[in-house]
């Protein structure tokens, strides 16, 4: 047992943690607003070899997590499925951009709002009964969105096709991008927790720092404990997903190493407490969290949206709730 | 990060789950939702028997923190009580810390035989979250030390061999500083055990103290160093001796119910059940992160101060989303023909509430959290 990062990691995790404070700064990010993609940022962090390296899921959530604090406008989880699903070296090196739609297809073999999908030239996801990606020219626009995300429909079926698997390949590829998207948005929480810290110290009323008023620091007490959690929990989900045993879902001791219902756990997990984090962040920054100018704003519109794009966290929950309870649910609905 | 547990862990775990399953029985639960009195001494001393308890003291044996919240945690998971022994255990440790030779004579093996409880005597009527103003009070007169006061919410008094009793020594120092740690036996003359029953069923006590005469033998720690004994006391329980994994029999309980009614078809009732699941397991890996910087050498105790926050208010959570879900059903208590989940989700639902409170309220423990891990200005009290 082991349950703080590695050495290797740490130093991973200050690596990349200087890389993203330097290069993905608030103007950075803003910059590359609404689009959301900054393609001089894309090149710095691709020369790092992120992509092609043999990093685990687990080094690649510590980086991950650094993006996320940074609110990088790269498709760091959607690329990183991509290339290792497929592990052309053009992803490798980043001169193809890879994304992956975490919903399946319509009935018009679209795969709509998908994360990256504006910018990336190849598409992972679920159509009728495979798992695929399809090469097609990216739109380079998308509609304007809550977490300006480079978000854009596609096509499922126009493009050069690739075949990847069944529905069991989907689903792995489905955790990985889950447990890399949960990282993410534990950096995010970092990022509130951080400026909240910050600010409440700096700025005074009634002749104190706000930060020395209870309700403020009860506000904020409980979200170290929340992000700690969300960031165990997403090291498991990696752990688990690297190991590749199938695990247990044994609820009755409390005992769940199944890797997909880790990684929906920690999704879930990790987008309510990037939600709640930036929501108390910017409440306590008073006004001028709700002003363009402060960074807290640029956080919570991502916090929603990086996790949203997959659907409503609930349906998440059922699908979790199947896992978890596996025959329960067809003995319930075949009258036993 | 590595979450697996070694072999010796798991085999530990193991014989540990075992002896659960032999003696958490459900005519043993029967008898404490009746009494009110949650302790099993049958299942203490097969605990005892197989040496584990002797393994679990801090500081004695060969258990290490992770194997003190395996112990603990299977307990709470089985339902099995557990308050009562993981007190005694504590304060064994502490015993064996800064007790003399004669006191760890006599208190070790009474604990590790299975056979004695001890309980803790800090709270005070008028003396809650803010123990430091504690009244009760023990002069010297000649070699001895006559105690007086009251103590409220002494839980297992009415069982406990011993009291760890936290007394105001001298009231001219400043108020940390002027209390000394008792080692009191319960059947010292002036003794006087009240009931005091609660809305969760648990009985507690309110304890009495008048002309109490104790020797120099029954100091615990240094005259004046109380305050540091109790701190002893904290650092070994490090938020790894059970409290923070209710949630997982009540999620258990309340699963079995949904699949037995066909409720578990609705989707509310499986989002709600996937909740609950995933704030069960944050929990155990924030108390098994905190276990492990305890056996790293390192003292947890505001990852404690943030898992008692987040396991408690999340378990209080569950139990009243589980309570609405069952809706009149789950108004109905344990042996209750009908009642949801055997009764299991009314009891839920009246014990929760004290889980906020008792070791240490939320907002106390965020008050640390906020200086001591957010480093915010202290505040005006
Ligand atoms: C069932 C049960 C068993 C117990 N067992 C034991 C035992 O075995 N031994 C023992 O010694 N004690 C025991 N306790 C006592 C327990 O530790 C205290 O109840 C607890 O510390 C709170 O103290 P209090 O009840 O006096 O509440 P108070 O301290 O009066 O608090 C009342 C409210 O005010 C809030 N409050 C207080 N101070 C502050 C502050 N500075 N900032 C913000 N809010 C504040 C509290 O959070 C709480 O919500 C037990 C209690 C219960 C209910």
């Amino acid at each position: 047992m082991e349950l703080a990062l590695s050495p290797d990691q740490t130093v991973l995790a200050e690596a990349f943690g200087q890389f993203f404070r330097r290069e993905s700064t608030s103007a950075v990010v803003r910059r590359a607003e609404p689009l959301g993609f900054d393609p001089t940022l894309w090149a710095a962090l691709s020369a790092m070899e992120v992509w092609g390296s043999d990093a685990t899921l687990s080094d690649l959530c510590v980086i991950a997590e650094a993006a996320g604090r940074w609110a990088a406008p790269v498709p760091f989880a959607e690329h990183a499925v991509a290339s290792r699903m497929l592990g052309w070296p053009l992803l490798v090196t980043g001169e193809v951009i890879g994304a992956f739609a975490p919903r399946i297809s319509d009935d018009r073999g679209m795969w709509s709002v998908v994360p990256a999908g504006a910018i990336a030239d190849v598409v992972l996801g679920f159509d009728r009964t495979e798992f695929v990606g399809i090469s097609s020219p990216p739109p380079m626009t998308g509609p304007h969105n809550h977490a300006c995300a480079p978000l854009a429909d596609r096509s499922a079926r126009i493009g050069e096709l690739t075949v990847l698997g069944d529905l069991a390949s989907f689903e792995r590829a489905s955790a990985e991008w889950k447990v890399l998207t949960a990282a993410m948005l534990v950096g995010i929480s970092v990022a509130a927790l951080e400026m909240a810290v910050e600010y409440v110290q700096q700025r005074q009323q009634f002749g104190v720092p706000i930060g020395s008023f209870q309700a403020v620091q009860h506000g904020l007490a409980d979200l170290p404990g929340r992000i700690d959690g969300a960031r165990l929990l997403t090291h498991h989900a990696a752990s688990a997903l690297d190991e590749g045993a199938p695990g247990l879902c044994d609820i009755a001791n409390n005992d769940i190493t199944d890797p997909h219902a880790l990684a929906s756990m920690a999704l879930l997990f990790c987008g309510e407490t990037a939600t709640e984090a930036t929501a108390r962040s910017l409440h306590f920054h008073g006004g001028y969290g709700f002003a363009e100018e402060y960074d807290i704003q640029l956080y919570y519109r991502r916090a929603r949206g990086w996790a949203l794009v997959q659907g409503d966290p609930a349906l998440e929950c059922h699908s979790l709730a199947d896992r978890l309870w596996p025959n329960r649910l067809l003995d319930a609905l075949g009258g036993g | 990060m590595d979450f697996t547990l070694s072999p010796a862990v798991l085999a530990y775990r193991q014989q540990v789950r075992e002896i659960i399953a032999a003696h958490h029985t459900p005519e043993a639960e029967h008898e404490q939702h009746a009494s009110g009195t949650f302790n099993n001494p049958a299942l203490n001393r097969a605990l005892a028997a197989a040496g584990l308890i002797e393994r679990a003291v801090p500081g004695l044996g060969a258990g290490d923190p992770i194997e003190l919240w395996v112990l603990f945690n299977e307990m709470e998971k089985s339902g099995a009580p557990l308050d009562a022994l993981a007190m005694a255990v504590m304060i064994a440790g502490v015993v064996h810390h800064v007790g003399t030779p004669d006191q760890r004579a006599q208190v070790i093996p009474a604990v590790t035989s299975g056979e004695a409880l001890i309980c803790l005597g800090y709270s005070e009527p008028d003396a809650g979250s803010d123990l430091s103003a504690l009244a009760t009070r023990a002069v010297r007169d000649g070699d001895q030390w006559v105690i007086n006061g009251a103590k409220m919410w002494t839980t297992m008094a009415h069982e406990a061999r011993w009291v760890i009793l936290l007394a105001r020594t001298d009231s001219s120092l400043p108020r940390h500083h002027g209390l000394t740690m008792f080692l009191v036996p319960m059947d010292t003359p002036g003794v006087r055990v009240d009931p005091v029953h609660t809305m969760g069923t648990e009985r507690t006590n309110a304890t009495f103290y008048d002309d109490v005469r104790v020797s120099d033998d029954c100091v615990l720690g240094e005259v004046n160093g109380g305050w540091r004994v109790m701190g002893v006391a904290l650092s070994y329980e490090r938020g790894v001796m059970g409290g923070t994994n209710p949630g997982v029999p009540l999620l258990r309980h309340t699963a079995q119910w949904a699949e037995d009614s066909g409720r578990i078809a609705e989707p509310a009732v499986r989002e709600k059940l996937a909740r609950v699941a995933i704030d069960n397991h944050v929990a155990a890996l924030l108390t098994q992160r905190s276990a492990w910087i305890a056996a790293s050498g390192g003292l947890p105790g505001l990852e404690g101060s943030m898992t008692k926050v987040f396991a408690s208010e999340a378990y209080q959570k569950a139990s009243r989303w589980f309570q609405e879900m069952a809706g009149a059903e789950g108004l109905l208590q344990l042996q209750e023909p009908g009642a949801a989940a055997d009764g299991w989700i009314e009891y839920d639902a009246r014990h929760s509430p004290v889980t906020t409170i008792y070791g240490g309220t939320s907002e106390i423990n965020r008050n640390n959290i906020a200086e001591r891990h957010l480093g915010l200005p202290r505040m005006r009290r």
